[in-house]
C-alpha cells in the first residue's frame, strides 16, 4: 500500500505515446484530400500481402520446409475446409468465431467501461488517486496466465472466467490512457474554465473529458490488442469451442495448418478492430488539425 | 512569509467607492524567497483603460492573475465589482469546440448561442462562427478569445499581453479593435504589456510596475487615434523607457 503511484504511472510504457497520429480531418476537409485517407488505408494492404507472396514462394521453392511453416496455400485451403465442411473436432471456423467473438465483446465492453469509470474517478479526486491507484498498477503487472488457475477455483470453467480474463486484457490499457489523458490536459485550459465560472460539472464534461479523448483512444487501442491475447489464454479453460480452443486442440494433435489459419484469423481480428478504433479516432478527434499530409 | 490575509472580491461584501470597479490594497505575493508584489495599491475607475507596463518579472500578470481570482495565495485586499473577463496571451481556445462554442462556453443566458453570434460578429468573425480553432491564424484566435470576453459583459476587462504574439500588422488592427469595443462596451480595462508603444497608443493611465509596487503613474489626455509621434507622447515615451531602466539613448 505504500507504494508511490505517480512514478507508476509516469514510467508506463503506453502513457505519452503519440500513437494517435492517424490522419484525422478525413471528410471534414474540402474535396481535395477526401480521398487520401481511404488510399491510405487500400495502401496499407500491401506490405501484409506482399509478404504473403514472398511466403509463398519461399514455400513452393522448398527453400521453407512445409513441415516447419505451412505454405499460405494450404492454410488458405484448410480455412475453406473449415468454413464449407463440419469438422467432429473442431466444428466450423465460424461458428468457433462466433464464440470467441461473444465472449471477446462481453470481456472487452466491460473491461473498457469500468477502466473509463475507474480512471474518471481517479483522474479528478487526489484521494481516490492515493486509495485506488496503487492497487490498479499492482494488479496491473500481474501475468494474466498466472491469474487462470485461480479464475478457474473462483469461477468455475464455464463462460464466467473465459469473459473476465478478456475483461482484464482490456482494462488495464485503457485504465492507465485514459488516467493519464485526464491528467494530461492543460492546465490553462482549466484556468480559462475557472474565469469563465463553469461549473464542475461542465469543466469535466467541456475541458477534461474531451481533453483526455485523444489518449483514451490510444488506450482503447492497445485495449483491443491485449484483450485479444488475453481471449488466447481464457479459452484455454475446459472451452469445446472457440478460436483459442481450435489452437489449443490443434497444438495437442500436431495440426499446425489449423494453428495457422487460427494465428491468421487472429491477425485480422487484431486488424480489422484497430481500423475501427482509427476511423472512431478520426470521427471523435475532426478538430485536430491534420498534419499528416 | 506574508500572512495568508485574502479578502473575498465578493463585490457586495466589500464597499467600493463611487465610480471605482476594482481596487488593490496592500496586494503581496511571494514565490519562494521572492516577493514579487509588495504592498500594492491601485485604484482603477469605471470605463477607464490602465495599462501596466514593466520588465518581465516584475509581477504584472501576477497581479493580473490575482484580480482574476486565479491566484489564491496572494495577500491583501482585493476587490471588483461586477463580472470579470480575461483575454490570455495565448487565446486558449478550447480546440475541440467550435469557434462560437467557444465564445458561449459557460455563458448563462438563455440563448448564448444568439448572443455568442452578436459578439462573433462584433470582432469581425462571424464567418468563422463553425471553424475549428486550430484552424485560425493567430489574429482570429485573439478576436475570438476578445469575443469570448466582451461577451460576458465584463465589467473589468483583463488583458494580459493578448498582442504579443501577434506580427505588426495584425497587432495594429487588434488596437482598433480592441479600442472601438472599449468605446462601445465601457468596460474598465487592464492592459498588461511590455509594449511602451502600445500602452501609449490604447491607455488613458499608463502605470509602471517596479519593486512591487506602482513606481510611476502617467495620465494621457490625448484624443485616440493617437499619432505614434505625436510630441508629448514622444516626452512621455522616453520617461517610461527612463523609468523601465531603458537609457534614453538606447530608446531612440
Amino acid at each position: 500500500m505504500s507504494a508511490p503511484p505517480h512514478t507508476a504511472v509516469a514510467g508506463t510504457p503506453v502513457a505519452g505515446t503519440p500513437a494517435a497520429r492517424a490522419p484525422v480531418s478525413a471528410g471534414k476537409d474540402p474535396g481535395r484530400y477526401r480521398w487520401r485517407p481511404l488510399r491510405g488505408s487500400w495502401l496499407r494492404l500491401i506490405s501484409p500481402l506482399v509478404l504473403i507472396g514472398v511466403w509463398q514462394l519461399l514455400s513452393s521453392t522448398g527453400v521453407l520446409p512445409a513441415k516447419k511453416l505451412v505454405p499460405p496455400a494450404t492454410i488458405a485451403h484448410t480455412a475453406y475446409n473449415l468454413v464449407v465442411t463440419t469438422s467432429p473436432t473442431y466444428g466450423t471456423l465460424q461458428s468457433s468465431l462466433l464464440v470467441s467473438a461473444e465472449r471477446w465483446g462481453i470481456g472487452f465492453g466491460l473491461g473498457v467501461v469500468l477502466a473509463v469509470l475507474l480512471a474518471i474517478v481517479t483522474g479528478l479526486s487526489r484521494i481516490a488517486e492515493t486509495a485506488l491507484d496503487p492497487i490498479v498498477q499492482a494488479l496491473r503487472g500481474v501475468p494474466l496466465l498466472g491469474v487462470l488457475p485461480l479464475f478457474i477455483i473462483w469461477f468455475g470453467i464455464g463462460e464466467l472466467p473465459k469473459d473476465l480474463i478478456v475483461l482484464l486484457g482490456a482494462f488495464f490499457p485503457m485504465y492507465v490512457n485514459t488516467f493519464a489523458g485526464i491528467r494530461g490536459v492543460d492546465p490553462k485550459l482549466g484556468e480559462l474554465g475557472q474565469v469563465l465560472g463553469l461549473s464542475r460539472r461542465e469543466l469535466v464534461t467541456d475541458i477534461v473529458l474531451p481533453g483526455a479523448c485523444r489518449q483514451a483512444l490510444t488506450g482503447l487501442r492497445l485495449s483491443v490488442v491485449a484483450s485479444l491475447l488475453a481471449l488466447v489464454v481464457g479459452e484455454q479453460i475446459n472451452a469445446n469451442a472457440g478460436l483459442g480452443f481450435m489452437i489449443t486442440t490443434a497444438q495437442e494433435f500436431l495440426e499446425n495448418n489449423i494453428i495457422m489459419v487460427c494465428l491468421i484469423v487472429y491477425a485480422i481480428l487484431g486488424l480489422t478492430a484497430d481500423a475501427l478504433v482509427r476511423l472512431l479516432e478520426r470521427k471523435t478527434l475532426v478538430w485536430r488539425r491534420d498534419f499528416v499530409r | 512569509m506574508a500572512p495568508r490575509l485574502r479578502e473575498v472580491s465578493a463585490p457586495a461584501a466589500v464597499p467600493l467607492p463611487p465610480g471605482v470597479t476594482a481596487s488593490v490594497r496592500g496586494l503581496r505575493r511571494s514565490f519562494g524567497d521572492r516577493l514579487v508584489l509588495d504592498g500594492l495599491d491601485l485604484d482603477i475607475r469605471s470605463g477607464e483603460f490602465v495599462a501596466m507596463i514593466g520588465r518581465s518579472g516584475s509581477g504584472k500578470s501576477t497581479l493580473l492573475r490575482a484580480l482574476a481570482g486565479l491566484d489564491r495565495e496572494v495577500s491583501g485586499s482585493l476587490a471588483v465589482s461586477g463580472p470579470v473577463a480575461v483575454a490570455f496571451q495565448e487565446p486558449r481556445l478550447v480546440p475541440w469546440k467550435r469557434v462560437l462554442a467557444n465564445v458561449a462556453l459557460g455563458l448563462r443566458d438563455p440563448s448564448p448561442s444568439q448572443v455568442a453570434a452578436v459578439a462573433l460578429a462584433e470582432v469581425g468573425l462571424s464567418e468563422h462562427a463553425a471553424a475549428w480553432p486550430l484552424t485560425l491564424s493567430g489574429g482570429e484566435a485573439q478576436r475570438a478569445s476578445l469575443a469570448r470576453a466582451l461577451v460576458r459583459s465584463p465589467s473589468l476587462l483583463l488583458l494580459d499581453e493578448p498582442f504579443s504574439a501577434l506580427d505588426a500588422l495584425t497587432r495594429i488592427s487588434m488596437h482598433r479593435l480592441v479600442l472601438s469595443l472599449w468605446e462601445r462596451h465601457r468596460p474598465a480595462v487592464l492592459l498588461v504589456t511590455h509594449d511602451v508603444d502600445e500602452a501609449l497608443a490604447l491607455a488613458d493611465r499608463v502605470l509602471v510596475l517596479g519593486d512591487g509596487k506602482i513606481a510611476h503613474s502617467a495620465s494621457i489626455s490625448l484624443p485616440r487615434p493617437r499619432h505614434r509621434d505625436h510630441p508629448s507622447l514622444m516626452a512621455l515615451r522616453l520617461e517610461l523607457l527612463t523609468e523601465l531602466g531603458v537609457s534614453a539613448a538606447a530608446a531612440i
